[in-house]
């Protein structure tokens, strides 16, 4: 056994990670979105996308959505650290895998080439709920709302019909049915 | 038309609203309007420090002498920047502070005005909450509110930042009103079934332990009072973490002395081995726990903290009561009396081998050390200081180091608030200012700095203040040399290459005193040193007391890195262990 020559433990077994979608309420003030960040740059923890806005003015609140990944233990501790957070008012947290949540991200694709390829590039797109915003005789705009793992691949397999830019959003959820998250 | 009030006056208002007696400060030139209102405000004395990490620190030991929020007035730039160190240190440690600093006014903010910075940006993750006022009609509610998010949940540090035009702009004075729940307030509302569920497990249990830290300080008097009913009423052990000393009596022949790296050989073999820990109050850090995977194995952990992130986030625990410590063990009281009446009869013998077991591993004397003659043995200092003060209400605190474990480990304390160290932090140089502020806290009384010469040599310049107030702290040097606790890593570690923990050209720190103004005192001997401390404690002055002690000295026992807690070395007195340490390689 190496010799270790740390004041400190060594790391323990690296456990399984998941995915999960936190949901975090904040008041919408200076600052608020850095303290979250910071909160998680700090301790270490993961963000693969982030969406942000304000939706209720009148009361001044934000929904924030993190898509992360961690441990079980993590994932509790991203939770409770947001809580104590002083402008947070809640945090629901989803599991990628959770039937009962409806996540969506949005993409907008711009498309340039003959009109041969951007057809088929625009079939390609038809089952996420194609919007075409912007159109000239050689180039598209192309709106997609879909998840997370189609837009990638979308991403890669419109390369060879002329997507020569993407943009896409965070995550955003929403629980089925008429229940909502206190 | 109502009164208006500059924000510099509402500054003050709500400092005398929330009974600030004392704020610890350094005056610049974003914070020139709040110092120039002083003057007019008698109940809120201004302590000047000569740095403004020595204002933080004195804030800290000012708070958690008393239990009151420690305040701080710094100046924009280098004035926040200077006193980070000092909330960290309040933020690992949770103790409550209300710093405010200057800021640059509102138009020139994002400009790299002259001493502007990024105040809130840099102390956002070392504080609990902070502000940046650029609303003259938000001050008195973010002052308010800010006094009230350092002192509940679990404290912590707070800071708000004024810029100067805020400082000068009028307004009406809302008083302060209750407010509705914050964060972290509400966390006191845990179930009866917890608490019977606490005390089942303690009425099966036949290896029990209670394992306690600075919560229940934090959480007042009266919580170390019910603490002590609790321990006695259970007949079980109880191990203290470093900032839990004096939660409950040190020479108390339940007490098993402090526990983890540097804790006593029983407290850590009866955390190891124990069927039932109680936490209460501390928070499983890595000093603590050792090796988390093999950390206490074959036990139910239960964990009482007010702090519910704290809950599962190094060990995994069986039951987890969320809430105030006083309150805690005052429900755990009732119960165990209503439906336990003869529960410490059918204890004793259900733990009399658990402290047959405990004894064994008592008379290991973990903490001895082999005396000298010629030489004053660190441990031997801190026992003389400890035995001619003991009958004084003595309030202590330190620096970062092997003095400070020896402190820990030597120094027996009988009440809270006595005890003041940088435990999570670790900040050197924290010792000095913080007697400062408790001696400003507690004018009558002794107040001792165990110091190390490397440490005190960061905050030195505070010596002035203390000169400045006439705060006669005694500021007691173990001067080995080194920086001990480097050099002893060294030693055990990287093959004793001392690489930089040697300092050479130390001040002579008698004439350091006296050029200050105060009194020096040295000691070279075993057999001069209780006369000279004698003659410390009968000098009604500030005394840097330089004891010279063995520059070779090591701490232990000790849980070395990577390992549990049942693997501790021990002493050079423990001719078994020194077999093993005389090969020197079995380290790790």
């Amino acid at each position: 056994m190496p010799k270790s020559k740390s004041a400190y433990s060594v790391a323990g077994k690296k456990e399984k990670l998941d995915t999960h979608i936190i949901v975090v309420w904040v008041d919408n003030e200076a600052g608020v979105l850095a303290r979250v960040v910071g909160l998680f740059s700090g301790r270490g923890y993961n963000i693969e996308s982030l969406a942000v806005a304000e939706i209720d003015q009148k009361l001044n609140i934000s929904r924030i959505t993190i898509v992360t990944t961690g441990t079980p233990q993590v994932v509790d501790q991203i939770k409770l650290q947001l809580k104590k957070l002083v402008p947070v008012h809640k945090v629901a947290d989803f599991k990628r895998e959770d039937k009962n949540v409806i996540f969506k991200e949005m993409a907008l694709f711009k498309l340039v080439g003959t009109n041969g390829k951007i057809e088929k590039a625009i079939n390609a797109c038809k089952k996420y709920n194609a919007v075409i915003l912007d159109s000239t005789n050689r180039s598209k705009v192309v709106q997609v709302t879909a998840l997370r793992r189609e837009i990638d691949k979308m991403s890669n397999d419109l390369k060879k019909y002329g997507l020569v830019s993407i943009s896409r959003t965070g995550a955003v959820a929403m629980t089925r049915g008429e229940k909502v998250f206190k | 038309m109502p009164k208006l009030f500059s924000g510099a006056e509402i500054v003050f208002k709500c400092l005398e609203d929330q009974d600030v007696s004392h704020i610890f400060g350094y005056p610049g030139g974003a914070v020139l309007p709040i110092y120039d209102e002083l003057k007019n405000h008698n109940t809120v004395k201004h302590i000047l420090v000569r740095h403004e990490q020595g204002a933080g620190h004195a804030a800290e030991g000012y708070a958690r002498s008393t239990g009151k929020p420690g305040v701080v007035l710094v100046t924009s730039g280098p004035g926040a920047t200077n006193v980070v160190t000092a909330l960290t240190d309040a933020y690992m440690d949770s103790v409550p502070l209300v710093c405010i600093s200057g800021q640059v006014p509102t138009h020139l903010i994002g400009t790299d005005a002259f001493q502007e910075c990024d105040t809130t940006g840099i102390t956002r993750p070392c504080t609990k909450h902070n502000w940046l006022v650029k609303d003259i009609n938000d001050l008195a509610e973010v002052m308010h509110k800010a006094f009230e998010v350092a002192t509940t949940g679990r404290p912590g540090p707070v800071l708000v930042d004024i810029p100067k035009d805020i400082q000068f702009q009028k307004t009406p004075y809302k008083k302060l009103r209750k407010k509705k729940k914050l964060n972290g307030v509400s966390h006191n509302n845990f179930s009866q079934e917890k608490i019977d569920e606490l005390v089942h497990l303690m009425s099966k249990a036949t290896k029990p332990i209670f394992y306690t830290g600075g919560g229940v300080i934090n959480s007042g008097p009266r919580a170390s009072e019910l603490l002590r009913e609790l321990v006695y009423t259970t007949g079980f052990p109880i191990t203290t973490t470093l900032q839990g000393l004096g939660s409950f009596p040190g020479d108390d022949n339940q007490f098993l002395g402090m526990l983890g790296m540097h804790g006593t050989y029983e407290a850590n073999n009866a955390m190891y081995e124990c069927d039932l820990m109680i936490n209460i109050g501390a928070r499983f850090d890595d000093r603590i726990t050792g090796k988390i995977d093999e950390f206490s194995p074959k036990s139910k952990k239960v964990h009482i903290d007010i702090d519910p992130s704290s809950i599962n986030k190094n060990v995994k625990v069986d039951l987890a009561i969320v809430g105030d410590v006083k309150s805690v063990i005052t429900s755990t009281l009732k119960t165990l009396r209503k439906s336990k009446l003869n529960f410490i009869k059918s204890n004793k013998q259900k733990t009399s081998k658990w402290w047959e077991k405990i004894q064994k591993w008592r008379s290991k004397r973990s903490l001895d050390y082999i005396g000298s003659e010629e030489t004053i043995k660190p441990q031997y200092a801190i026992e003389r200081l400890y035995e001619l003060t003991k009958d004084k209400d003595t309030f202590i605190t330190t620096e970062v180091g092997q003095h400070q474990m020896w402190a820990a480990q030597h120094y027996k304390f009988n009440k809270p608030n006595r005890w003041m160290t940088s435990g999570g932090l670790g900040t050197m140089g924290y010792g000095l200012p913080a007697a400062v502020g408790v001696q400003i806290a507690h004018p009558q009384k002794l107040v001792i700095d165990i110091a190390g010469e490397a440490s005190v040599l960061m905050t030195m310049q505070e010596m002035s203040t203390a000169v400045q107030y006439s705060l006669p702290i005694k500021i007691f040097i173990l001067n080995n040399e080194y920086m001990g606790m480097v050099r002893q890593w060294q030693e055990l570690l990287h093959d004793k290459n001392y690489s930089e923990s040697y300092t050479a050209a130390l001040p002579d720190f008698v004439q350091m005193a006296e050029a200050y103004g105060c009194v020096g005192i040295r000691a070279k001997t075993p057999e001069e040193l209780d006369d000279k401390i004698i003659e410390m404690l009968n000098t009604d002055r500030p005394v840097i007391f330089d004891c010279l002690v063995d520059k070779q000295e090591n701490c232990f026992p000790m849980i070395p890195s990577g390992k549990p807690h049942n693997q501790m070395i021990l002493g050079p007195k423990d001719k078994k262990e020194t077999k093993i340490t005389g090969k020197g390689r079995t380290l790790v």
